[in-house]
């Protein structure tokens, strides 16, 4: 009980929020809707998987967004002339883990700080994109969109391949040596060192890693609507990072899980339909995930402090 | 009347958690004295030192400076008071000048304040020169040798006006020359009425540069004395003193074929050289020295963290490299590092994990981890070691350091290792859990491990030891028997062989 008691009190706040909404906007349960809220939320639900790994190794990752950008434009323009998307689909995640093995080359190769690094790789492929593309969007043959199948249909297939993905994710990370190497070298990398795991090798799999997930992810948005927005992974890192920590992954590493940042995705993604619903003003969903967001960090700081 | 001595220390006691560092001291040192603390590793002296220079509290005591009673000594109080400190690692600023490195010690003052660039210059200029040191105040400290930091620390001491400096080895890194300067300095210092207390393992220094020295032992005085009125054995002895006096359990050695055999290995980054030695199996080989002298180091390089450039290392008559830990573990090394809680054992993590981080390979064919396997691998080594602990589960910052110690043991032991390299392993540890991991130590010989006790604990290293090996400056200058008795074990460490006996 106390070792989830994290992840547990997200789950408690998500049902208060869900129990308020049952009771006070009854509406706010309508299927259709949920699922268009669920599968806007599938890429960034992949992203976090990859996002939750990487600072669970005492790592960040702030060019997610940029990639995704990139990675979704290059994956748009290739489905454009034709390919068939489930040939665009490898690519695209190669193509994400290609940029993340250049972040994890720098960080783990040259022992750079990964805030610095990929701040550098995130400002240099977006501002690349926009020289090459001038913000132009791609248009999307209407074969791609949602796969060439009815939109439920595709919003269905979006939705279960993300969660999918979680759980393949969220077990693997529990039930695989290599997620331990990575809490390992994410608590103590020196210990891990020491026992004979190589924590730069360890450091350079997960930029790999989120990379080939940021890659996916593009994939999942571009099959979304009709245009590829050239602006479209803005501000994903923060998303991301915002639900990873509030679902209890330490942003010092070795401590969380995917099923908590799972959690607290859910939990900040509810915040603006809910608002609408509750008939509040638009302008409070920021400031309401910031509280949460804050709380986290609190409640974190909190408990290390009576560890001490 | 004699004047009051400039610093006075009356039944000063520290303890850190269980462990006692000082139990009551008394030391007083006079101004224009050179009062030397000698003692063994781990005796007491740093903690005096922190003590003095405010870094700690003491838990029991009085400390009088001028004679004046002080309560709650903080390093600005300390420094207030006129007290100095020169570590042996000098703790300056590398990316500024000399000049503003002094000037952050010296100058007072508000954060807005002006800065007279000039007046640091010649100020910084002044205090070297008085020195003798011939470094430029535009120099940036991380441009700078080692001891020519020490000389900056120096001048630093020196433009505080300080009554009280300390000096903690600060030859450790000096050459022959830069001594005779650093000793001419001191003398300065005497002469202007300062008190030093003046640290070192070297025993010449202290006869050439003290008026009294003080012994520590465990963490108790044993005598002050005028060092006129000493020589080098009974230094020794008063540094020694006890008998052996734990039981240690009996060898029951019978060593067998050369596990491993080092010919001449060296390593220049971390400063071992020319080390030949043999370990036979079921043979405990205790390396013994002071802080220094290059134990962990040559254990490091063994274990492939700083691989050895010179020299051979054979195991089983195999000529190998060992260039990375994956290396050592494949060939069946070993190595429980020193520092536990942080090298040792994952705090956080579950105790079963801490087990087997260096055994998935083996333990987990295919990339998934049996959760019942290592279970059951982690009760084994629970039951075998004795852990006291709730379960496998429990993490490992919830042990005391002795199960600490028995958990970072047992995630080497489930490697099978052929040679098992020890580094502090009782360090911290209190007396019941060292008594048992001593038996363990003793058992794994005894099954035919090939085992290097590395330990500043002379008891220890002389109580568990078929043979011993004594390092000083990187390499094995002594080897003697299981047998041999502390004097001569201490005054090889010091480089004394001479007066041994």
């Amino acid at each position: 009980m106390s070792r989830h008691f994290r992840e547990l009190s997200v789950v408690g706040a998500l049902a208060v929020v869900l129990i308020a909404m049952a009771l006070f906007a009854p509406a706010f349960f309508q299927p259709q809707p949920l699922l268009s809220l669920a599968t806007r939320e599938a890429p960034t639900l992949v992203v976090a998987c990859g996002m939750a790994v990487v600072i669970i190794c005492r790592q960040i990752d702030i060019s997610v967004g940029s990639m995704f950008s990139v990675v979704s434009v290059c994956a748009g323009l290739l489905a454009a002339r034709g390919w068939p998307l489930l040939l665009v689909l490898p690519v695209a995640a190669a193509l994400g883990a290609a940029l993340g093995a250049l972040n994890g080359l720098l960080v783990a190769g040259l022992r750079l700080p990964s805030i610095v690094v990929t701040l550098a790789t995130m400002v240099a492929l977006r501002q690349g994109l926009n020289l090459v593309r001038q913000g132009e969007f791609v248009n999307m043959p209407d074969a791609v969109q949602w796969f060439g199948l009815p939109q439920a249909t595709g919003q269905w297939l979006l939705v279960g391949s993300a969660l999918a993905l979680l759980v393949g994710l969220g077990l693997a990370l529990r039930h695989l040596a290599a997620g331990r190497f990575v809490y390992a070298v994410g608590t103590e990398a020196e210990a891990a060192r020491l026992a004979g795991i190589r924590p730069q090798r360890v450091t350079f799999a997960v930029f790999v890693f989120i990379g080939a997930l940021t890659g996916l992810a593009a994939m999942m948005n571009i099959v979304q609507s009709p245009q590829v927005q050239p602006l479209s992974g803005m501000g994903l890192e923060l998303k991301v990072i915002a639900a990873v920590v509030v679902g209890g992954v330490a942003i010092s590493g070795g401590r969380g899980n995917l099923w908590g940042a799972f959690a607290g995705l859910l939990l900040l993604a509810c915040v603006a339909p809910a608002l609408t619903h509750l008939r509040i003003e638009a302008y409070w969903e920021k400031a309401i995930q910031g509280a949460i967001i804050l709380l986290a960090v609190v409640a974190d700081g909190v408990r290390q402090r009576k560890q001490n | 009347m004699p004047v009051a001595p400039v610093l006075q220390l009356r039944q000063l006691a520290k303890s850190f958690g269980g462990a006692r560092a000082l139990r009551g001291v008394d030391f007083d040192l006079q101004a224009g004295e050179v009062h030397a603390l000698l003692g063994e590793n781990g005796a007491g002296k740093s903690t005096l030192i922190k003590i003095v220079t405010g870094a700690h509290q003491p838990d029991g005591g009085t400390i009088a400076v001028g004679g004046e009673p002080v309560a709650d000594l903080t390093p600005a109080a300390a420094q207030a008071l006129g007290i100095a400190c020169v570590y042996q690692q000098p703790a300056l600023f590398p990316d500024l000048s000399v000049a503003e490195n002094i000037a952050l010690r010296l100058e007072r003052g508000g954060a807005f304040r002006t800065v007279g660039w000039r007046a640091r210059r010649e100020c910084a200029q002044d205090l070297l020169r008085r020195i003798g040191a011939a470094i430029s105040p535009e120099a940036e400290v991380h441009s700078l040798s080692m001891p020519e930091q020490q000389l900056v620390e120096i001048a630093c001491a020196l433009g505080s006006g300080a009554r009280i400096v300390i000096m903690d080895e600060p030859t450790a890194s000096l050459t022959h020359q830069e001594q005779h300067l650093l000793f001419g300095v001191v003398r300065d210092l005497r002469k202007n009425g300062v008190g030093v207390i003046y640290i070192s393992h070297r025993l010449e220094e202290i006869f050439a540069l003290a008026d009294r020295v003080t012994v520590l032992r465990d963490g108790e005085s044993v005598g002050t004395h005028p060092v006129a009125a000493m020589d080098e054995a009974g230094l020794i002895r008063l540094m020694v003193g006890r008998e052996v006096a734990q039981i240690y359990p009996p060898s029951e050695a019978a060593p067998g074929a050369v596990v491993l055999a080092l010919r001449g290995v060296g390593c220049t980054a971390s400063g071992v050289r020319d080390v030949t030695l043999d370990v036979r199996a079921g043979e405990i080989v205790g390396l013994a020295g002071l802080v220094g002298a290059g134990r962990t180091e040559l254990a490091r390089v063994l274990f492939g963290l700083t691989p050895a450039d010179t020299g051979e290392i054979l195991l089983h008559g195999q000529r190998v490299t060992l260039r990375s830990p994956q290396e050592a573990v494949a060939l069946g090394i070993a190595y429980v590092p020193e520092d536990r809680r942080r090298h040792g054992v994952v705090l956080e993590m579950p105790i079963a994990h801490n087990m087997t981080m260096a055994v998935h390979r083996r333990l987990f064919r295919g990339a998934w981890l049996r959760f019942g396997a290592e279970r059951s691998l982690a009760l084994d080594y629970i039951r075998d070691l004795a852990v006291k602990c709730t379960g496998p589960d429990a993490p490992g910052g919830s042990l005391s350091g002795g199960n600490q110690q028995k958990v970072s043991l047992a995630r080497w032991l489930a490697t099978k290792p052929k040679v098992l390299i020890l580094d502090e392993p009782t360090q911290g540890v209190d007396v019941g859990a060292k008594s048992e991991i001593h038996k363990i130590v003793r058992r794994l010989a005894k099954e035919g491990l090939a085992v290097l006790l590395i330990s500043s604990d002379l008891p220890e290293v002389i109580g568990m030891s078929d043979r011993i090996g004594v390092m000083r400056g990187g390499t094995i200058t002594a080897m003697l028997p299981g047998t041999a008795d502390p004097h001569t074990v201490m005054a090889a460490a010091l480089g004394q062989e001479e007066t041994a006996g």
